[in-house]
């Protein structure tokens, strides 16, 4: 029933673009977005809740601009890779830190990293071009040089297979004895030292491969975009993406691409008719689904599909 | 040497504005343990009140003195119509619940306001010094000093004994600190919790509307103010111990002087001080300075 699930998700993400081409721009969106929420939804899974995640995924798309400039790395899948790479490295620092904290003391770290960070890509002119941002160039692939086009359907295409890929690597770090440690975190941590499981090592983990995988989210958005800047690292980004995260869902890998895929539906429209209220829309979102909808979107269909009771 | 009492009073005043952010999200945290990220918004509103009832008493002509009283009436209206009725409606549901959900719920709430806010106030900014203007200023020791500024550090003081009074001496303080003590024997013994909680929630939002207000003379009003203050609120009250008024007290005039000193000596590096002396005092004390660890369930 799951895989149909999944199937059926996959074919309304190919057949959509080519019906509507415009809706390419807007799915990849979906997977990039998707990610970077996966990231928060890891993390989120251990009761540690992160308003500071727009740094890592900025810190991807930065990362992209800086190779593609500075360092003359034009090629897409390295570009991905040192993004990945850089976010990583930057959330082995931070994690070392953030690992000793929970609940408000986290959340709240979270976001003040993430305000330092804004506040120096913004004042940093030299080095990050300030609130101008960084273009980003179209990158070439295995040595050839693509057209913008042509990009957009690789970004699309080939990020479905990488959402596939990275999923099921997630999926599966999640049912591993490191990833079922995370809800016994949030249940009782004392209780799972006393096992000779070692909290922080669990939560290190963690939190190395949400920031990497927002870093992965990050990338995508900056080559699809084409251009970066510091509102990316904006509170209001951190807040979208645990919007993202507890409105698909937290149980399992599909649930943040859900919420990243309603939500930008939604903003699709938004835009249009109430721009100006977007963050109203976004915090009315998150209320009513922690009050009506604990389990997130996704848990409404997947009781939808699971007929007869519930293990 | 000469520059250290012209430090000190901008430090301190830097404190006492600092100190109005930290002690209402201190105080509500203390009682209801709740971290109110919608404190922030309670923080921007006020000053937008206070800028805009400013503003119409000086185009209607009104005495410039009328500001002070002003500032405290608008902290106070925004208290008395938002406190009871975000208490009643949101918080109440989250007493008790994982600190994720809280945060989320009040987080949700900071994003609705911060929209509220650009289309009620607008998304320019706002300036209505005629407080500031008003009081003057002093020479001390051959520099010039806004008179403003010190009032700013005579009214921290006031706010910080006056809690103080109010929690050891009075009928209100006992019964709150027999409600953080233990809810359910107080619930028993005829204590109308759900009132306390709704009071110390709306004296949160009264001493951040304060803040707001005191603030706008000499800062003005801007969208982005509120998470500003929140975040800095949230670093002072940590690095002071949450829920230590005291400490947050103290935890604002280390912040402020860090952030005067940085400004004299590294510009560059302000606005990031106050993460600086959070990060370093958390890593010694990771409950704050004044705060005590909490017992863990096994």
């Amino acid at each position: 029933m799951r895989i149909a699930l999944l199937l059926a998700l996959a074919a309304l993400f190919v057949a959509f673009p080519l019906a509507f081409p415009w809706l390419a721009f807007v799915f990849t969106l979906v997977i990039s977005k998707g990610f970077a929420a996966l990231g928060v939804a890891v993390l989120l899974r251990a009761g540690l809740i992160s308003i500071g995640h727009a740094l890592f995924y900025s810190l991807g798309a930065y990362t992209v601009a800086y190779l593609s400039r500075g360092a003359g790395v034009t090629d897409l899948i390295l570009q991905l890779a040192g993004a990945v790479a850089v976010s990583s490295l930057v959330g082995l620092i931070i994690g070392l830190f953030m690992v000793r904290y929970r609940g408000i003391f986290f959340a709240m770290l979270n976001l003040a990293v993430s305000m330092v960070f804004f506040t120096l890509l913004s004042k940093l002119y030299a080095l990050t071009g300030g609130t101008d941002g960084v273009r980003i160039g179209t990158p070439t692939l295995f040595g050839t040089t693509i057209e913008r086009d042509t990009l957009e359907s690789i970004l699309l295409y080939g990020g479905l297979v990488l959402a596939f890929g990275v999923g099921y690597l997630v999926h599966r770090y999640l049912k591993s004895p490191m990833g079922e440690a995370l809800p016994a975190v949030e249940t009782n941590e004392i209780r799972l030292e006393y096992l000779g499981i070692a909290v922080p090592r669990v939560l290190l983990a963690a939190y190395v491969a949400s920031a990497g995988l927002a870093g992965l989210g990050g990338a995508m958005y900056g080559l699809l975009v084409g251009h970066v800047s510091p509102e990316l690292a904006y509170w209001t980004i951190s807040g979208q993406l645990v919007l993202v995260a507890v409105l698909g869902g937290i149980g399992g890998v599909v649930g943040p691409f859900v919420g990243a895929f309603f939500l930008e539906i939604i903003r699709s429209f938004a835009v249009i008719y109430f721009d100006n209220i977007w963050n109203l829309i976004i915090g009315a979102g998150l209320l009513i689904v922690i009050f009506f909808l604990p389990r997130g979107l996704y848990g409404l269909i997947e009781r939808a599909t699971q007929r007869g009771p519930r293990r | 040497m000469d520059i250290i009492i012209p430090l000190l009073v901008d430090g301190l005043a830097a404190a006492s504005l600092i100190f109005f952010i930290a002690v209402g999200l201190t105080l509500v945290f203390s009682v209801l343990r709740v971290l109110n990220v919608a404190h922030g918004s309670f923080y921007s509103i006020g000053a937008y009140v206070a800028v805009s009832i400013g503003g119409w008493a000086a185009s209607a002509g009104l005495s410039p003195w009328l500001s002070f009283p002003i500032l405290l009436i608008s902290a106070a209206l925004v208290a008395a119509l938002l406190g009871p009725f975000i208490e009643a409606t949101f918080i109440r549901y989250t007493y008790g619940k994982p600190e994720a959900l809280q945060i989320l719920v009040t987080f949700a709430l900071f994003l609705i306001f911060e929209d509220l806010q650009k289309l009620v106030f607008g998304v320019q900014a706002h300036y209505q010094d005629a407080a500031m203007q008003v009081l003057g200023v002093s020479e001390i020791g051959g520099i010039i000093y806004l008179n403003y500024q010190l009032l700013l550090i005579a009214l921290a003081v006031v706010v910080v004994v006056s809690l103080r009074l109010l929690m050891r001496h009075t009928r209100l303080g006992k019964l709150i600190l027999a409600v953080v003590a233990d809810p359910e024997v107080s619930v028993t013994l005829g204590i109308n919790a759900r009132q306390v909680y709704s009071i110390a929630f709306t004296i949160g939002v009264f001493l951040a509307a304060l803040g707001g207000a005191l603030a706008t003379p000499t800062s003005g009003v801007a969208p982005g103010l509120g998470a500003e203050a929140i975040v800095l609120g949230f670093a002072v009250a940590a690095i002071g111990g949450l829920g230590q008024i005291e400490g947050a007290a103290l935890a604002a005039v280390i912040v402020g002087l860090s952030r005067v000193i940085a400004i004299y000596y590294a510009p560059a590096f302000e606005p990031v001080m106050p993460y600086l002396v959070m990060l370093v005092v958390l890593l010694v004390r990771p409950y704050g300075l004044f705060g005590t660890a909490q017992a863990r369930r096994i």
